[in-house]
């Protein structure tokens, strides 16, 4: 029993099948995928040109979830806008909070204490860990795995649970505040975090026994939704889908923010820049962040968890607001008028699941920013959509889309 | 010192070159008419072969030159970022050179920056709205552009008995689930949503 299954990977066969007999009449066909459709995840449309099942022709519209966020940004002071980044890339706010966080305290020029960077690095990686989970879980369900999303989406309760017991809220976080962190992690919670890592790891196990080298899997992803280097890097594709390309750009490690110098991990590459690589690159991903979990939590060290200098910028603590008058001053002014920041222009890039989530701020002096730009991964990453759909398979859509592993609320902003 | 190096290698591209102040990366002002010359060069020249950012700011109604066109590109070998800015020159309908042939990821970049600022970009292959729908009048980021919308005649009696601005609510055309009017696409989906009930008012018997 011999298993050819070769004759029918896309997208070269689908385009030789109907490039070479003519008895195959197809049909031309414009079809709009989305914005309600299971493997758009979230609000994306996209229109296509169809010959048959061959995409001639993609087009994403997006939009659909616009909120205006650099606006409201512009109408409010910095520190109001921290929820707001927990609705950018909705799977990851922690690591949002964070990366927004270091972007005003560059502006700022705010050194925050160790203790509140190892909390940042640690929150970050799980955030990583859950966005992943869920993206592979989409992606494999997309695909036809069901199995593996019911096993992620239970790791990831696991990781809600412990983010709602440090942050209060499962997914909008609001964590990371400018210059510190909301409060300091509870008792026994990163011995609870060792522990959701032992057992993590077997299950990432399992996920790759059923997958990696999985004869269907394989089918759907190798050779399908290919990106070139080239491509990758022009296109301003960054995270996983541009390493998954075997472009060796990890800013965690390039450009290290929040300590991630001191701590060690590699960066995992793909070869073809194929939907396989990208998913391979994300298995391994996750591994990595466990280690640098294990690794911050070894070395956490003591002291305070913000920056207790940072007086016109890191709001004081409520108990001491209500009992001494100087607090109660600094609160008031921090309500009233925002945090006290130089003026000038930072852009200050993290290195989140999605990608590079970048912030670009023109401060005039003040509490509020003149402008800010809110690069967002996802957007860069959906952009590659034109190009990479084109002379695939319409089934092969769902699995591109799947394995760029997208969010639309930074996408949209 | 970086800033310095770089400086004097660009002006052999661009003559009027001028420091940016910058908190942090090298930031350069250039004219605009040699904007597109000036990112060629980094790009080829120099190693900075993403362009990680393309946006425009806003000066104000009062200042001249009112907008300004941002660019930061990063050097996938050194890691580092540059910013190039350059004022365009017409306040009122603003053009910029496009470097969609020399960035890719600058074909999306600048339809958001036409669509948030209104800001045309010169040689762009495809410069549509992205994030807005396509009939929308206005450029929500400009400076003009109040938090609330544009108040006008008619205006929704209910947003506006909330809010005390008489604004119109974004048309339904554009929403989710709601697809534009084209012809192939409204014989099979709905094209408005039935909004004559909602939480003020009820639902009508039928």
């Amino acid at each position: 029993m011999s298993t050819e299954t070769t004759e029918y990977t896309a997208p070269d066969s689908g385009s030789k099948v109907a490039a070479a007999s003519a008895e195959f009449e197809t049909e031309h066909l414009e079809v709009s995928m989305g914005p309600s459709h299971p493997s758009t995840h979230g609000v994306l449309r996209l229109n296509l040109d169809l010959d048959g099942e061959i995409v001639k022709k993609c087009d994403p519209v997006i939009g659909y979830l616009h909120r205006g966020d650099e606006k409201i940004a512009e109408n409010m002071t910095y520190n109001q806008f921290v929820p707001y980044t927990d609705r950018l890339d909705y799977l990851a706010p922690l690591a949002n909070n964070a990366a927004y966080a270091m972007a005003v305290e560059k502006l700022a020029n705010l050194e925050v204490p160790a203790r509140c960077q190892g909390i940042r690095v640690v929150t970050s990686e799980l955030a990583r860990i859950s966005s992943h989970l869920l993206g592979l879980g989409a992606y494999t369900m997309d695909v036809g795995a069901l199995t593996v999303f019911m096993i992620t989406f239970t790791e990831r309760e696991k990781l809600y649970r412990l983010f709602e017991e440090l942050t209060g809220a499962r997914f909008t976080t609001s964590y990371s505040r400018i210059g510190g962190v909301t409060r300091d992690m509870p008792d026994g919670w990163m011995d609870r975090v060792l522990k959701f890592c032992d057992e993590f790891l077997p299950l990432l196990d399992d996920v790759e026994s059923l997958l990696t080298r999985n004869r269907i899997w394989f089918d759907r992803t190798a050779d399908v939704g290919s990106i070139s280097k080239e491509d990758a890097l022009s296109y301003g594709l960054t995270g996983p889908n541009l390493r998954g390309s075997g472009v060796d750009l990890d800013l965690r490690r390039d450009a290290p923010y929040s300590g991630y110098e001191n701590y060690d991990f590699e960066v995992p590459l793909g070869e073809n820049g194929d939907c396989y690589d990208r998913y391979t690159v994300r298995m391994e991903e996750m591994r990595q962040s466990v280690r640098i979990v294990r690794q911050a939590i070894a070395k956490m060290p003591g002291g305070p968890f913000y920056a207790e200098d940072a007086k016109k910028i890191f709001a004081p603590r409520k108990d001491k607001v209500l009992t001494s008058m100087e607090e109660l001053i600094q609160n008031f002014m921090i309500t009233t008028e925002g945090p006290d920041m130089p003026a000038g222009e930072v852009y200050f890039e993290a290195e989140n699941p999605k990608g590079a989530l970048g912030f670009f701020i023109v401060s005039k002096g003040g509490g509020v920013p003149y402008r800010m730009k809110i690069r967002g991964p996802s957007f860069n990453n959906l952009s590659v959509l034109e190009k990479v759909c084109v002379d695939g398979m319409i089934s092969d859509v769902s699995a591109i889309l799947g394995s760029l592993d997208f969010v639309m609320g930074e996408c949209d902003r | 010192m970086i800033a310095q190096d770089l400086k004097s290698a660009l002006q052999e591209t661009c003559v009027d070159l001028e420091e940016r102040d910058s908190l942090d990366w090298p930031a350069f002002n250039c004219p605009i008419d040699s904007l597109a010359a000036m990112l060629k060069a980094l790009h080829d020249d120099h190693g900075f072969d993403a362009l990680m950012d393309a946006t425009a700011i806003d000066n104000g109604l009062e200042t001249s030159p009112r907008f300004t066109v941002v660019y930061h590109l990063f050097s996938s070998k050194s890691h580092t970022y540059v910013r190039v800015a350059a004022d365009c020159q017409d306040d009122e309908s603003p053009v910029a050179p496009s470097v969609t042939e020399l960035f890719k990821s600058a074909n999306w970049m600048e339809r958001e920056t036409f669509d948030m600022m209104g800001i045309r970009f010169e040689g762009h292959p495809d410069l549509r709205r992205i994030l807005m729908w396509d009939e929308y009048p206005h450029h929500p980021l400009r400076k003009d552009f109040p938090l609330a919308g544009f108040e006008n005649e008619i205006s929704d009696p209910e947003i506006a008995a909330n809010t005390g601005v008489k604004v119109k609510p974004a048309p339904m055309a554009g929403g989710p689930f709601v697809a534009q009017h084209s012809s192939f696409e409204t014989k099979r989906e709905p094209n408005a949503k039935d909004e004559s009930w909602n939480e003020g008012n009820e639902k009508p018997e039928s």
